[in-house]
This record gives C-alpha cells, sequence and structure tokens, in this order.
C-alpha cells in the first residue's frame, strides 16, 4: 500500500498534511479508497465547524455503503474541497491529492502515526 | 461458519474481495471496481459466480399439481423448456420467497430459490406436498454461474459449436456442452441485459469459469461481484427477498400482480390475498433528484406527513444518479410526485419515477 512518508495518518484511514501556517489538509488513505471502492459521494462539513478530535467530520459513500470520516486532529474548518461535490472519483484515483478540508487551531498532531507506524496498524487489520 | 461455492478459488486469483452473503464467501468486487463491472455488463459481458442459489428438483405424477399449489403464477400453460418466475406466499399472503421454474415436463421441475431462503423453502415446500411427489434439495451438487450482458451469445457460442442455444428469453436446454462441460442453460439472469444462466456440477465450475472468461477475453467480459449484481439488479427495478418483498409484504404490494394468479382455482395463500383487496401501499420508483445516495429502510415524506420508506437504493452507475425503491402509501405513488427521503437525519428531495429506471 502507498502512504507517502511526509504526511501523518490516523489509525481510522485519514492523512494529514502540515502546511506552512499551522493549518492542515485531511484527506483519505489509499487503504481507506481502496476498501471503500468506487467513490460516488461526499457529504463535507460547513466552513467554520469546529470537531474534537475522533468526531465524525463528515461522510462518503461508495457504491456500496456510507462511510464516517473521523477528524483525526481537533480544529476548525477553513475550507472544504468543493471540487469533490463533482467528482468524488478523485480520491479514488488520487487519494493524497483530493484533501477533504482544511483545518486551522489544529490539535492533537501528537497522536498521529507516521508512515511506518501506519502500515504497520494496517498489516495488524 | 461461511461455506465457499466452489469457484472461491477462482475468484481470490481474480482478486475477489470477499465477503459473507447468505453464508457463503462471495466477492462483493474484484479490483476493476463496481462502477467498471456494472459498466462491463451494460455495454459488454459480466460473469457472476451465483452458485450460492437453491436448486430444487420436483418430480412425479403430481408434480405439476403441487407447482400449482405451492406457487402464486399458473403454470397450466407452460411448455416444456420455458422457465417462468413466480412468488411463493404463505398462507396470510406474505412472501416465502420468489423463485423460478424451469419445466422438463409435466412431471419434473427445477425451481431455483434465492440463497438465503433455501433451508426455509425447502421445509415449507415439503410440509405442503400432497399426492406422489418427489422434492430434492439438489443445491450442494449444482454450481451455477450467469453470463450476462449483450456479448453474450457470441462469448457463450465460442464454447458451444454447432449446438443450438436457447434463444428466446426465458427459456433453457439441457444438456448443453460448453467447451465440453454439460450445463443447463437458460436465457435468464438478474442484470436487466440479456444472457446466460449456466447450471453445472461443482467439480466442473472452476473449468466452465476460466473458459468463459478466456472465450470473452476480446468481448470485454471482466468477472463481476455482488456489488454489481446489486446495483445492476436495482436499475432494472428488480425486487429482492427481503427488501421489496419478505413475510409482512404481499406480491401486489410488491407490484408483482402479473405473477399472481387470482383466476387459478386455488394455491397457498389466495384466499388471504383475496380478502385483502386491493394494496394501501406499492412500490414504486424514486430519483433522488436532491445531493445524496437513499439506502435501504429511510423514511420517505410529502408535505411534512410519513408515507413509507426505501426497501433498497444505491448510485445507478449506468444511470449516473442515485435510485432507490420505497413502499409508499398508495395516494403518493404517481409518477412526478415529489418527496422527500430521511437519509441519516438529513432530508433530501427525491421523485417518484417510473419502473424500471433501464430497460434494454
Amino acid at each position: 500500500m502507498n502512504a507517502p512518508k511526509e504526511l501523518l495518518y490516523a489509525k481510522s484511514h485519514e492523512w494529514v498534511k502540515k502546511l506552512d501556517d499551522g493549518s492542515v489538509l485531511i484527506g483519505l488513505s489509499d487503504k481507506a479508497q481502496s476498501d471503500l471502492g468506487d467513490l460516488v459521494f461526499v457529504n463535507l462539513p460547513a466552513v467554520g465547524d469546529s470537531f474534537a478530535a475522533e468526531d465524525t467530520m463528515c461522510d462518503v459513500e461508495s457504491v456500496k455503503a456510507v462511510s464516517d470520516v473521523y477528524a483525526p486532529v481537533g480544529g476548525t474548518v477553513s475550507a472544504v474541497n468543493e471540487s469533490l461535490i463533482d467528482a468524488p472519483e478523485a480520491i479514488n484515483k488520487d487519494p493524497y491529492g483530493a484533501w477533504l478540508v482544511k483545518l486551522t487551531d489544529v490539535s492533537g498532531l501528537e497522536n498521529l502515526l507516521d508512515a511506518d507506524a501506519y502500515i504497520a496498524v494496517c498489516g495488524e487489520e | 461458519m461461511q461455506l465457499k461455492t466452489p469457484l472461491y478459488d477462482s475468484h481470490v486469483a481474480c482478486g475477489g474481495k470477499m465477503v459473507p452473503f447468505a453464508g457463503y464467501l462471495l466477492p462483493v468486487q474484484y479490483p476493476t471496481g463496481v462502477i467498471a463491472e456494472h459498466m462491463a455488463v451494460r455495454t459488454h459481458a459480466g460473469l457472476f459466480d451465483v452458485s450460492h442459489m437453491g436448486e430444487v428438483m420436483i418430480t412425479g405424477p403430481d408434480a405439476f399439481a403441487n407447482i400449482q399449489n405451492l406457487f402464486t403464477n399458473d403454470f397450466t400453460s407452460m411448455v416444456d423448456g420455458k422457465v417462468r418466475y413466480s412468488p411463493m406466499c404463505y398462507e396470510n399472503g406474505g412472501v416465502v420467497d420468489d423463485l423460478i421454474v424451469y419445466r422438463y415436463h409435466q412431471e419434473k421441475y427445477l425451481v431455483v430459490v434465492n440463497a438465503s431462503n433455501r433451508h426455509k423453502d425447502v421445509e415449507w415446500m415439503k410440509s405442503h406436498l400432497f399426492g406422489d411427489v418427489k422434492l430434492e434439495d439438489c443445491s450442494d451438487q449444482v454450481a451455477q454461474v450467469a453470463l450476462q450482458g449483450p456479448a453474450s451469445a457470441k462469448i457463450l457460442s465460442k464454447l458451444t459449436g454447432a449446438q443450438e442455444l436457447p434463444v428466446k428469453f426465458y427459456t433453457f436446454k439441457d444438456p448443453i456442452l460448453v467447451g465440453g462441460v454439460s450445463c443447463i442453460v437458460s436465457t435468464t439472469g438478474y442484470t436487466g441485459e440479456s444472457g446466460y444462466e449456466c447450471y453445472c456440477a461443482p467439480a466442473d465450475a472452476p473449468k466452465l469459469w476460466n473458459m468463459l472468461l478466456e472465450a470473452g477475453k476480446d468481448e470485454g467480459l471482466i468477472p463481476c461481484g455482488l456489488g454489481a449484481r446489486d446495483t445492476l439488479r436495482l436499475e432494472a427495478a428488480m425486487p429482492l427477498y427481503g427488501h421489496e418483498m419478505d413475510e409482512t409484504i404481499t406480491p401486489f404490494e410488491t407490484g408483482l400482480g402479473s405473477y399472481v394468479k387470482m383466476a387459478k382455482s386455488d394455491f397457498i395463500g389466495k384466499n388471504a390475498l383475496e380478502a385483502k383487496g386491493e394494496p394501501t401501499r406499492v412500490r414504486v420508483g424514486l430519483k433522488i433528484t436532491g445531493r445524496g445516495i437513499a439506502r435501504e429502510e429511510c423514511d420517505v415524506y410529502a408535505g411534512g406527513q410519513k408515507i413509507g420508506r426505501t426497501t433498497s437504493g444505491t448510485h445507478g452507475p449506468f444511470l449516473g444518479y442515485a435510485i432507490a425503491m420505497a413502499l409508499l402509501d398508495r395516494s403518493f405513488g404517481e409518477v412526478g410526485a415529489p418527496v422527500e427521503i430521511d437519509v441519516r437525519g438529513r432530508k433530501i428531495t427525491a421523485e417518484v419515477a417510473p419502473l424500471p429506471f433501464y430497460k434494454k
């Protein structure tokens, strides 16, 4: 499985990319998109929504089923990737490019896994 | 404990993602994914393992009288080599199962039932037999693959040589040698496309599977899983037991009235269905006009009033929009009527659409 070294990961299969201004981008890992299958709908949160780590942040639907996406860290939504509304399949095609939300006031980064630890966790599943 | 079909190793070899279904481990999809598998069946061809289905042989001098009594459809006019769909009802008019009946002759019928209902069906049928008749559950001696899609005839004929294949929809021939494997071949399926279902001995199934995939390689044939099977049947608005019908839903409510012959002298459930009269709720199609996907068991509203619930729903890969089937109060079932569906607490808009959503 593909898990870029420069990203951080949650056990619930979200990735987190730290940006220079202290905010983060969040998306779904390659394993998550592979397990979900063809995605056909993304229900994004609203800008301004705040989440604690492990809160349900939004949901994505594959042809077969709906899955919650959990906030891997705490924070406030400062942007959502609206291009996914019309093209949810971008998550399947480019999971590490297709970010879902951008969070500011981020907390709990220290609880995330690095790529090696995340791959190890996936191996145990 | 989950059973494996004779094709389990073939699925794993094809990269199938195996999941438990009706007591069996079956592929929900292959690496191609549900959408590509769905589209292959609509435009070229797809191959499904449906070995989990149940097969029951009913034979003997009173076989005909028994199927007339057990099933709601009328088999009087049926000729040898025909296949006919029918619900099977309880005394109260609820549905035991829906099934297809293959007529060999007046005293021999093959009945194909849903995997999840097999044991219940066999018990029910056995306890209602009369006269000189024998019923045998031969499910474990039969494997089944479904070759579906517009290229099916071309693919199958590569393996059947000069033998005449069944042509007319819902007919069968037995035996047909498919690449040397002895099969029952019928022009049936659960996708809304033309195609075949081939029954063979379990030991021959992997060979049949591989020969068909090889014969279809240049015709766009790919293996397809349960995911595509469900989206295909939903676009074609084919009901599924446990969703559009069950022991609490009558065939009339499901819209299967043309398979319930009330003019027949008698069958199990007839009295109850007669007493119930016109159903107060009906199965309708819903086209989702808002954002989201309604699955099964979502409440449906009109003008703030609850008018029913969805029974199945998905994204329709060929249609390109989300669809659902629902049981609604019949006064709200008119095509074009706007409704709202509660999807996990969020109301999304939809409208009543004509069924089937997709017709080839």
